[in-house]
Formats: structure tokens, sequence, C-alpha cells
């Protein structure tokens, strides 16, 4: 009969110190020896990493009070606009807003730079009503000044990613990098075997209440993340050959480092935020260690062409291809590179083991496991407008 | 006086692509010579991504001899200067490095940065999300 452990298992076992851990590289290379069934037996835990520029991420602020009140409508952060509809102090500030007069310098930056325990200032406008009769505040803030400072990003930890290039004739500047025309390079993201989701690609133990590792803290899963998609192609080892699904995750910012959280500028793009996300996964049965012996020669991603209207597709290709430094597209070799650093996601996965070996960090099953079935709507343009 | 180093990008005429003129400059002026980048195909016009070490006075002369013999010489004032200390090792800048300059170790992912290698093509420029290359404009000498 094949062994399952429990949740609480693993845990008695963090808590002795006596359990297995490994990162997800350690597990795969394993596997190339010993059988699922063995894993189960010798393995507790596996860490899972990446560390990858994340759009979709801020902080939510709480400023205080001052004397007299203001109820603050529009806010500016070093000139950042943060956003003025939640309530009088409180604020959530997109890592992807800029500066209009500096569009290099964004919300990334002030997150990363409240981290570094530099000085912000922040000024707010407000109608004046008679319970906060203020109508103009300028002042500095720290994030010790500061009640709340939340990371709390709608979608993060991709479940793989494309692989960009550009056929045309010009150069593009993209979130994925800078791509050269006529298909001189090829960006790519995740950290493939390395990577959260694609070691856990049904969700079994990633979920609602996930305890993480979160930009050097400890964090948690709140939630599926934005543009959540199941709907996507599996290969024949049971991962998605485009990006799927993600996660939403939430963190004290207070506890962060600017180690695992870094601003970014892709030119003529715009601001985003590096992120670093860790995820522990139980292994609890024969499935899941089976999952996470995944190795980067399984997983397939799709090749696309940034360059292009619509992004027509070019093929498919491999981790190991793309982390050998090149690729062959419609016959041609390509010159690879990464956008995610992977150098990062182990540092950040050893962490996470280090933790767990020590005791200091304990395993949570979710308290709701995602929805099934999900796709994305497209948005309709029924006005039209400028294109 | 101290040798120093300085970079030209030499542009050849087809008459005087065949010639041995990077051995003249060795041999006759005592420059050590590090060639860069070399598209130079015989009969037909070429190009050269030069370092030469040496005296000024010897490197002056040198260019002195390439100019006589119709090859126009340019004297390369900038570099590419890299912030590694806040590198994060994403890998955006090495897709656009073609010179080989900016590679990465696929054992343990770390950005190599060979400044004798750089061409000055300024793409790594905008292609790091986190601003940590720079182009120095200084006409700068390498003590040597």
């Amino acid at each position: 009969m094949s062994i399952k452990k429990s949740y609480e298992e693993i845990n008695e076992k963090i808590r002795k110190g006596t359990a297995v851990v490994l990162t997800a590289e350690e597990i795969s290379s394993m596997a190339r020896e010993i059988s699922p069934a063995e894993i189960v037996k010798k393995v507790d835990v596996v860490t899972t990493a990446t560390f990858g520029a994340m759009c979709s991420s801020g902080v939510i602020l709480n400023f205080g009070h001052p004397t007299p009140p203001i109820r603050m409508e529009r806010i500016l952060l070093n000139g950042v606009p943060a956003h003025g509809g939640l309530a009088a102090v409180d604020t959530y500030l997109g890592a992807t807003a800029e500066n209009p007069d500096n569009c290099r310098y964004g919300g990334a930056h002030i997150i990363q730079e409240l981290i570094e325990g530099k000085s912000i200032e922040l000024e707010a406008w407000g109608k004046g009503t008679d319970c906060y009769p203020r109508k103009h505040i300028k002042t500095r803030i720290t994030l010790n000044s500061i009640n709340e400072a939340t990371l709390l990003n709608p979608r993060n930890g991709y479940q793989n990613y494309n692989v960009a290039t550009n056929t045309t004739g010009k150069i593009k500047y993209t979130y994925m990098g800078t791509l050269l025309p006529g298909m001189k390079n090829a960006n790519y993201s995740t950290s493939g075997e390395l990577s959260p989701l694609l070691n856990d690609p049904e969700m079994r133990t990633i979920g609602i209440g996930t305890r993480i590792f979160l930009g050097g803290a400890t964090g948690y899963v709140i939630w599926h993340g934005t543009q959540f998609n199941t709907s996507k192609e599996k290969n024949e080892f049971g991962v998605p050959v485009s990006n799927s699904a993600t996660l939403a995750v939430i963190g004290n910012l207070k506890e962060m480092s600017s180690e695992f959280l870094r601003a970014a500028y892709y030119e003529k793009y715009g601001v985003s935020l590096f992120v670093g996300l860790g995820i522990p996964i139980p292994i609890l049965d024969e499935d899941l260690a089976h999952r996470v012996s995944i190795r980067n020669d399984q997983i397939e991603t799709t090749i696309m062409d940034y360059g292009s209207p619509g992004m027509p597709v070019l093929g498919r290709t491999t981790y190991a291809e793309l982390q050998s430094g090149s690729i062959i597209i419609n016959g041609k070799e390509v010159r690879t590179a990464p956008v995610a650093s992977l150098k990062k996601a182990r540092q950040i996965a050893a962490l996470l083991q280090k933790k767990i070996r020590e005791g200091k960090f304990e395993l949570t099953c979710p308290v709701a496991l995602f929805p099934k079935n999900t796709s994305l709507k497209k948005l309709i343009d029924t006005e039209g407008g400028e294109k | 006086m101290k040798e120093v180093t300085r970079r030209y990008i030499l542009r050849f005429p087809p008459q005087s692509a065949d010639k041995a003129l990077s051995y003249r400059l060795i041999k006759d002026y005592d420059i050590k010579i590090n060639i860069l980048k070399a598209e130079v195909r015989p009969g037909k016009s070429g190009s050269l991504l030069l370092e030469l070490e040496s005296l000024p006075a010897n490197i002056k002369k040198g260019i002195e001899y390439l100019e006589a013999n119709n090859v126009i010489c340019e004297r390369l004032g900038r570099k590419i200067r890299f912030n590694d200390k806040k590198c994060i090792n994403c890998g955006n800048c090495i897709g656009v490095c073609f010179a080989g300059a900016l590679t990465m170790d696929r054992k343990n992912w770390e950005l190599h940065f060979e400044p004798e290698k750089c061409v000055v093509c300024e793409l790594c420029v905008p292609a790091c999300p986190m601003n940590l290359f720079q182009i120095n404009f200084h006409d700068e000498e390498v003590v040597a």
C-alpha cells in the first residue's frame, strides 16, 4: 500500500527538526535515481522559488491621521499617484504607477525605498468635510512612521510563461526585455523546475491560506491570482505549456528586504517590481512526489513573436533548451536569455529549506482550493478608440 | 611617461586591408595590441576595434603611420561602466550583448562582465531593468 503523510505528521517532524527538506532542483536530480514511492518515504518537503518582475504588485498603506484630519482624495508619494478612493488615510500604491514627470520612477521604487528606510514625500488633497476639514497636507513618511504597510500582489508566481522573440525589422522594448530585430534573441522567464506552480500543477497543496516566503518575510496566498487560467493545454508530463495559473499573495512590507523586492524600469515599457516568492510543497503522497520530480527537459513553453500584432505562436521549447543558451525557432538558432534571476530563486529556495529544517517555518493546509476550469475573457471594444 | 591603454576603431580601405599593419604597430612602434572585434576580408574594406597599449608618444606615431596608409582611425572615448553591486543576475542584458562581454555562468547563474570584450554598442544600457550600465563619455586613459 502506498504511503500517505498528513500535514500534521510533516509539521511534527519540522518541530522535532527531523523533517527531510530538499529544493525542487535537488528532488528533480534525485528522481533520476529513485521512484516516487521511495521519495515519499524519504522526503517530507520540497521548496520552490522564483524571482522575477511581477507587475501586478502593490502595497496597502495607512498613514495615520494628521491634526486636523484630512480625507485624502488625491495622493502623491514622491510625485507618484497612489489610489485616492480608499477611506481617509488608506491607500493602495501600485508597483507600476509612474511619476508623470519621470516615467522611470514609480510605485515599485517607493516600495523599495520604504523598505530601505528612506523618507518619502507625501502630498494629499481633500475637499474638506465637517469631520475631515483639512484640504491639503505635505509631509514626509517612513516605513516606521506609518501604521501599516502590507504588500498585496493580485497576480504573482505565474505558472509557466511564454518565450518572447521578435521577427520584425525593428527593435522592440517589452516587459520581456529588449527584443532585437530579425529574431536575434529570445527571452524567457520563470525558474523552470524550481518554479512553484510547475511543481504542484494541480494546486493540491497551494491554495488559500498557504504560508509562503514573500519578499524576505513570511507571507500568505490569499486567493487565486487574477487572469487565473486552468484551461491551457497541458503536456504529457501534466504541466501547462504557456502562462496559466497565478497567485494572489500578501505579506508585511515592514518585515521585507530589498534583497528580495527590487524596483525595475523596462525601457519604453515602464516600472515593475521584482518579487521573491518561495513556496514549500509537502510530499503527502506518490502523486506529489511524482509532480515535484519534474525536470527542465519535461517542462515546455510556447515561443511567441512579441513584435507582431496578436503575438503569433512560433513554436515550443523546453526549459532545458532555454537554459542551454540557444533554441531553434523555425530552423534558426536563436540565443536565449533569462529575464528572471535563477540565482536569486535558488537563494530563496535554499533559505526556505533552511527555515523549515530549523523548525522556523511550518506548512499550512489550504483553507480552500482554487477554482477549476477557469478561462479568460477578452475586453470587448464597444466604443472604439485610438489603436 | 607611463603606458596608457586607448581604444580605436580602424576603418580600412580595400587596398589597405591586405597589409600587415598590426604587425608594424607592434614591431616598429612597440604597441601591444588587443583585437576586440575584427571584420577584415582580403580585397574588401574592413574594420578593426583595437585596444592599444604603449607610451602615448608611441601610440601617436603608430596612428600617424596608419593614417599615412589610408586607414581611418577613430579614437573611442566611451566605455561602459557596470555597477555590479546592485546586479540581481536577471539576465536581461546578455541577450543583447553580441560582443560576448556579458555572459551568464550557466552553473551558478551569475552574470559576468568582461569589459575588454565590450564594443560599446550600448544595447545593454536600456536593456538593464536596474539601470546599472552607464556610458562613460570621458576620454579616459587607463593607466597600464
